[in-house]
């Protein structure tokens, strides 16, 4: 990136990381190779595929599927996933006549062990700002129309508690195994803006 | 406090951005750098999670705004380490100028000061004595209130009346931990709110739940 100039001559963010990181690695503070750890995991082991598995573990297992709406921590955590972000971790299941949908007001706030960081547009100030005041207007302008007798309920994560969506196992996936259930199974529909869909 | 990051039912946003298949966690490789810098500020700055979401919200809007989530994040974290000087408030601008070029002179390091702060236990999940004042079922109120300072409670929520959906596990309060003054862990709860009673009577029906501490709620007179 190039150095920008705005109207305070503002320096770009990608120079002051630089040199923020500088500053600290010179006095000790940090270290370069334990944030390269901390940006491996994010990029590669902590991310959707995750919450897939949980998903398709409960569309196939409904004794797991019990476990996971009863306790969804120690669920989740049953498959290995824990973590920050994931102190408390509350599953809530869609149905053909409910429909939950998560958001942060606050701040960005997201369950990071199963779903990864956010994804830009969950921490978009439109997204957060009206998903709370006219859900269905923004469902459908992510590509999600609901039929009008859907109870929607907003889950706005304004403490440590986490949400996490079970989707709807779409129709026409009876004969695929667990396995071949998990790469269906979105970032968006776990976050309740998507359905899940038969391949 | 009323700042830029409280932005339940607030408008002029726009409309929202659909998601994007196959996005990357990170659109640029700063992003990456800044949000690893700014996990790692908390601790070199002896701060907490609340501490540093109070940073956030302290940011102007240009601050929060302009450069984006990862933006907002380098930003809080260079708030927090000048504030607690482990970097003198000019450092970081100065050495971005001498890394494009300029031989402009570097402040010294002042002597840090942290904040007389130790946490009881990691997390934030913290067991209560007294039992839960409220019950699943029960009609609760989120108090009207405007701290000056730190606090889950969002805007939209102060004043209206909901009923307690789940009594979820007892946590330290952001509202003090923030600023140091102490964990006092309180339960909390998830709350259902009718949308009818947010926005007016005219609204389409459907439901609102936040997980609000039991200093937010009152029984409602």
């Amino acid at each position: 990136m190039t150095p920008t100039s705005g109207p305070d001559d503002r320096l770009a963010p990608a120079l002051r990381t630089e040199a923020l990181e500088q500053l600290l690695t010179e006095r000790g503070l940090i270290d370069p190779a334990a944030m390269d750890a901390i940006i491996a995991t994010y990029e590669t082991q902590v991310g959707p595929l995750n919450g897939a598995k949980v998903v398709a573990r409960a569309w196939t297992d409904p004794q797991y599927k019990s476990r996971l709406l009863q306790d969804g921590t120690a669920a989740i955590a049953e498959l290995g996933f824990t973590g920050p972000q994931g102190e408390h971790i509350v599953v809530v299941e869609n149905t053909p006549t409910t429909h939950n949908v998560v958001v942060c007001t606050l701040c960005s706030c997201y369950p990071w062990p199963v779903l990864g960081l956010p994804p830009s547009w969950y921490k978009d100030p439109a997204y957060r700002s009206r998903v709370v005041r006219e859900p269905r207007a923004v469902l459908s302008e992510m590509g999600l129309d609901l039929a009008d007798g859907v109870r929607i309920t907003v889950r706005d994560s304004t403490s440590e508690v986490r949400w996490l969506v079970l989707p709807e196992r779409p129709a026409g996936t009876e004969h695929l195994t667990e396995e071949e259930l998990v790469p269906l199974v979105t970032r968006d529909a776990m976050v309740g803006v998507a359905k899940v869909t038969a391949p | 406090m009323e700042g830029i990051a409280d932005m339940g039912g607030t408008e002029g946003w726009g409309p929202v951005r659909p998601p994007r298949p196959g996005e990357p966690v990170f659109a640029e490789p700063w992003q990456a750098r800044a949000f690893a810098l700014a996990l790692l500020s908390i601790r070199v700055s002896g701060y907490n999670v609340d501490a540093f979401r109070h940073a956030t919200e302290r940011l102007d809007r240009a601050a929060y705004l302009d450069e984006g989530y990862f933006g907002r994040w380098l930003n809080a974290a260079e708030l927090v380490l000048t504030e607690t000087a482990v970097l003198a408030p000019t450092a970081v601008e100065t050495r971005a100028r001498n890394l494009r070029g300029e031989h402009a002179a570097e402040p010294p390091a002042p002597e840090p000061v942290r904040p007389d702060y130790a946490p009881t236990a990691p997390g934030s999940l913290r067991t209560v004595d007294t039992p839960a004042a409220f019950a699943v079922g029960e009609r609760v109120r989120a108090r009207d209130m405007s701290p000056p300072g730190h606090t889950r409670l969002p805007g939209y929520l102060r004043g209206r009346s909901g009923v307690v959906e789940l009594v979820q596990p007892s946590a330290l309060l952001p509202d003090t931990n923030a600023h140091f003054l102490g964990e006092n862990p309180q339960h909390v709860y998830s709350v259902r709110f009718d949308s009818r009673e947010l926005w007016g009577p005219g609204t389409e029906p459907f439901s609102v739940t936040a997980e609000l501490f039991e200093s937010y709620l009152e029984t409602p007179s």
